[in-house]
């Protein structure tokens, strides 16, 4: 809940198309007159103008100073789940796969290659050879299957586990009836083949999430439970100090499987900086990236200052702001009554109300996530219409409802903003401003909350895929005590098709698939159990010593910044 | 003296114990679950259980307790949910920061409060005495984070006499301690006036003029240190606020103290974090009490402890 991710913006796509990966600058290096205008390719020849010199002016080297306002909990990738710790985990350890930088697309990581039987079934992984962790040791085919047997277990209480019950085996393991999980088996040092009980088309992702990563045995052993704050892996960069609530560390690692990765020598993350008090330093060059972006209340002046402008960069993030309506309580269960809050609510009011930092939304998906149906036109602002609805819903029409919501700015504005389109058709809602946990806890009871107001707690997707939007927040298997699925909605057909969908594993069909899933969500809203509000957006600022393409800051992936991607500029 | 101090010392521990079971109760009653949060979105029940028994929450909230005590005897905090380590390790990190800032921010509230409340009281009801006792109060009404950030606007971003926030170095101190210093320095002003004023009153103060003593000898010799006993009960109290977090004035300066980590642990139901800071600020009210206490006699001979 904590995790946040940004996603491929038309910011990020522009980046791409002006600057290539590094092997491919080189390349173009050699060559005496390159064109840098296609969108597949290249670096830019250093004289035009572009957001990243080329390759020539990228020394290794150098440092910078990256601020947060708390601490990291824990950089243990079975465990660590919020957005600052999700891209430190990152560089500091490796996965079988990853995305490719500034992008949604997988790539193999310490997987050299990979293959995907025919019923999709059972995958295969090449390891890489020679990848060392950084104690100096190989890393081999049984430090991956440690690793994800060690995040399934339910000692280790990683909040990941449950994505990974797909893999045949699982709950034997988890619930100790096996002593090893079936379907991760490893018949040479350098293969390991992944068996699941159905096919799933997320499977690759899941092997790029930070819970697959490698992790090193003998040293999670030596630091037990403290492992997250002492940890060891194969990443770009060693974590060489950690002083709790002051500062950590990371030194480049000089065996970083990747040629020329990582261009830093040194990441100083500085804790306990308030954002404003970052953003100060920022303007004044005293560090490189104010880690919890821009605070609203200096958001006019950072976006009207020229010079500081030129330094921040906006990304979508795969993120939808939503009311949720409890399809189970009166009168929220008679679908009129949805529809017509879903057309009372003036969401272009609300995303001024925020400074324009997000989009109106019409449907569940983000429009970054595939599957997001461009021509799908939702419920759109209509007062009269909601009435009429509203009419139509019969007897109960004009009720008093309550509408629960987190207790910090800006949330509570946005739900009187709900408050005050809602009374214009003649709901009358109490607001119930409540902290984070109890909003949580009433949505998770079944009578528990009429309407809650998603905003602080909403869901934001761990990897780009539609699936990871529907399964927990608006399937069958959310609307359980306690569970995530706040409207209670659970549509056994849906669920159906969304289990169909995920079957399609052919990589060619994958458009197919976004299709289907594109669907599900746009159907789902003929019953409306979301009010879906507004997408919001990513902001990171950074000072001119650092720089990269646009597309490693406010990465889909990473978040503020691709750590193994930024270089100095001062670098002699 | 040492019976009374043993006496003092078992009131403190059931006291202590006392502020356990409440905490630990009010805790555990709150709505949010955190196995909900340790165990992830993708949690099913089943999962869902097996995180509560690593937890031990799966227990009775009585043997909760009682497992909790029993390690806590052995000092032991337990384990952050979120973080997996050490509570002690948490807290002890905090600490050095937390004191320190305790330690400078006392030295400013008694430098500004002692001069300020002594001057305003030997020149009673005129005009200085009346704008520096409403100066005071002005600082005294003020919001933390507005007069923090004042300071920092001022002394280190435009003037740029100090760094913007961080820990470590001395000059990085003066601010965060100059803000709580003059906050809690108004308190001890108007403290200090009526005190003083009081002291005025008493005979052996006219005795000692009568003498012809000078009026230095007067102040330091007899004024001040009458005066300033309700003065070192205020200290024992401020003791125990100041190590309860000072949330506010370390977020605005960067300052890597409890409060910090109270505010993440809160945010995140930590449980055991929570219960940890709490007990360490509860034994800091009552060990600062006590020492204010114990000081007394030390001023003032007529004070007994019995």
């Amino acid at each position: 809940m904590n995790r946040l991710l940004a996603s491929a913006s038309i910011v990020t796509l522009l980046a791409l198309g002006a600057c290539g990966e590094e092997k491919k600058e080189e390349a173009q290096q050699a060559a005496p007159a390159a064109s840098n205008t296609t969108a597949t390719t290249e670096a830019a020849p250093a004289a035009t103008p572009a957001p990243a010199p080329a390759a020539a002016e990228i020394k290794q080297g150098g440092s910078m100073i990256v601020t947060f306002k708390d601490d990291l909990p824990t950089l243990d990738p079975a465990i660590g789940y919020d957005w600052k710790n999700w891209s430190v985990i990152k560089s500091v350890f490796d996965g079988l796969l990853d995305y490719k930088p500034g992008t949604t697309e997988i790539v193999p990581d310490l997987a050299e290659s990979f293959e995907t039987s025919a019923d999709g079934l059972t995958y295969t992984f090449k390891l890489r050879q020679g990848v060392k962790f950084h104690n100096g040791r190989e890393m081999k085919a049984a430090d991956v299957k440690y690793s994800l047997e060690r995040m399934i277990n339910p000692a280790t209480t990683s909040p990941g586990a449950g994505y990974y019950a797909g893999i045949k085996g699982f709950a034997e393991f988890q619930a100790g009836t096996a002593t090893e999980v079936a379907g991760i088996t490893t018949p040479d040092d350098y293969t390991v083949k992944l068996e699941l009980t159905a096919p799933d088309a997320t499977t690759l992702h899941l092997l790029a999430l930070n819970f697959s990563y490698v992790v090193p045995k003998e040293e999670v052993e030596k630091s037990g439970l403290d492992f997250g704050k002492k940890p060891v892996g194969t990443g770009a960069y060693k974590v060489t100090e950690w002083t709790s609530g002051q500062k950590i560390v990371l030194d480049r690692n000089a065996d970083y499987f990747k040629a020329g990765l990582p261009r830093l020598d040194k990441i100083t993350f500085e804790i306990g900086q308030e954002p404003v008090v970052a953003l100060l330093r920022l303007q004044k060059g005293e560090i490189d990236i104010a880690g919890d972006g821009i605070p609203p209340a200096k958001f006019e002046e950072i976006m009207n200052d020229p010079a500081s402008k030129d330094l921040v960069i906006t990304a979508d993030q795969l993120h939808t702001g939503y009311v949720a309506m409890n399809v189970t309580m009166k009168p929220f269960d008679n679908v009129a009554v949805r529809q017509a809050v879903n057309m009372a609510i003036n969401k272009d009011r609300i995303v001024k109300l925020i400074n324009d930092r997000a989009v109106p939304a019409n449907q569940p998906l983000p429009p970054a996530m595939p599957g997001y149906d461009t021509s799908y036109k939702g419920y759109a602002f209509d007062v009269e219409g909601a009435k009429a609805k509203l009419k139509e819903a019969g007897p109960e029409a004009g009720f008093e409802t309550d509408l629960y919501v987190m207790n910090t700015d800006p949330q509570p504005r946005i739900a009187q903003a709900i408050q005050q389109d809602l009374a214009t058709i003649g709901i009358k809602v109490n607001l119930k401003s409540q902290d984070m946990g109890t909003v949580i806890a009433a949505g998770g009871k079944k009578d528990g909350a009429p309407m809650i107001w998603s905003g602080g707690m909403a869901w934001i997707a761990d990897f780009p895929d539609p699936s990871n939007f529907y399964t927990v927040i608006l399937g069958c298997g959310g609307a359980v005590e306690g569970g995530w699925n706040w409207s209670w909605y659970c549509n056994e057909a849906l669920d159906k098709r969304a289990r169909e969908a995920n079957a399609i594993t052919d990589p060619a069909k994958a458009g197919e698939r976004a299709i289907a899933w594109g669907k599900i969500f746009t159907d789902l809203m003929a019953d409306a159990p979301w009010a879906p509000v507004f997408n919001e957006k990513a902001y990171v600022v950074h000072s001119k010593r650092v720089a990269g393409p646009n597309g490693i800051f406010a990465d889909p992936i990473h978040i503020p910044v691709n750590y193994d991607e930024v270089y100095a500029t001062d670098v002699k | 003296m040492a019976g009374y101090l043993l006496r003092r010392l078992f009131h403190a521990l059931l006291t202590l114990i006392g502020i356990s079971l409440i905490t630990f109760i009010i805790l555990f009653a709150l709505p949010g679950d955190p196995v909900n949060r340790v165990a992830g979105r993708m949690a099913n029940d089943q999962q869902k259980a097996l995180v509560r028994e690593q937890l031990g929450l799966d227990r009775p909230l009585w043997e909760q307790y009682g497992r909790y005590v029993g390690k806590l005897a052995t000092g032991d905090l337990g384990r952050s949910f979120m973080q997996r380590s050490e509570v002690s390790e948490l807290v002890g990190a905090r600490l050095p920061a937390t004191l320190w800032l305790m330690l400078a921010a006392i030295v400013c509230e008694l430098v500004i409060g002692l001069s300020i409340g002594a001057v305003a009281a030997f020149r009673r009801n005129t005009l200085l005495d009346q704008s520096v006792m409403v100066g005071a109060f002005v600082f005294v009404s003020a919001p933390q984070f507005l007069l923090g950030y004042t300071l920092l606007y001022v002394f280190a971003v435009w003037l740029g006499w100090f760094p913007i926030g961080g820990y470590g170095s001395l000059s990085q101190i003066v601010l965060p301690a100059l803000t709580l210093g003059l906050l809690g320095g108004g308190w001890y002003a108007r403290m200090m006036r009526s005190s003083v004023i009081e002291v005025l009153r008493q005979d052996f103060v006219r005795t000692a003029r009568a003498k012809g003593l000078s009026r230095l000898r007067i102040v330091f010799v007899h004024i001040v240190p009458n005066a300033i006993l309700p003065i070192i009960a205020m200290v024992g109290i401020d003791i125990g606020i100041f190590m309860s977090g000072i949330v506010v004035v370390e977020s605005v300066f960067g300052w890597p103290g409890i409060g910090q980590l109270t505010w993440q642990a809160i945010q995140q139901l930590d449980i055991p974090i929570i219960m940890g800071v709490t007990l360490v600020s509860a034994c800091a009210i009552v060990l600062g009490n006590l020492l204010a206490d114990l000081a007394a006699p030390l001023i003032d001979p007529r004070i007994r402890l019995k």
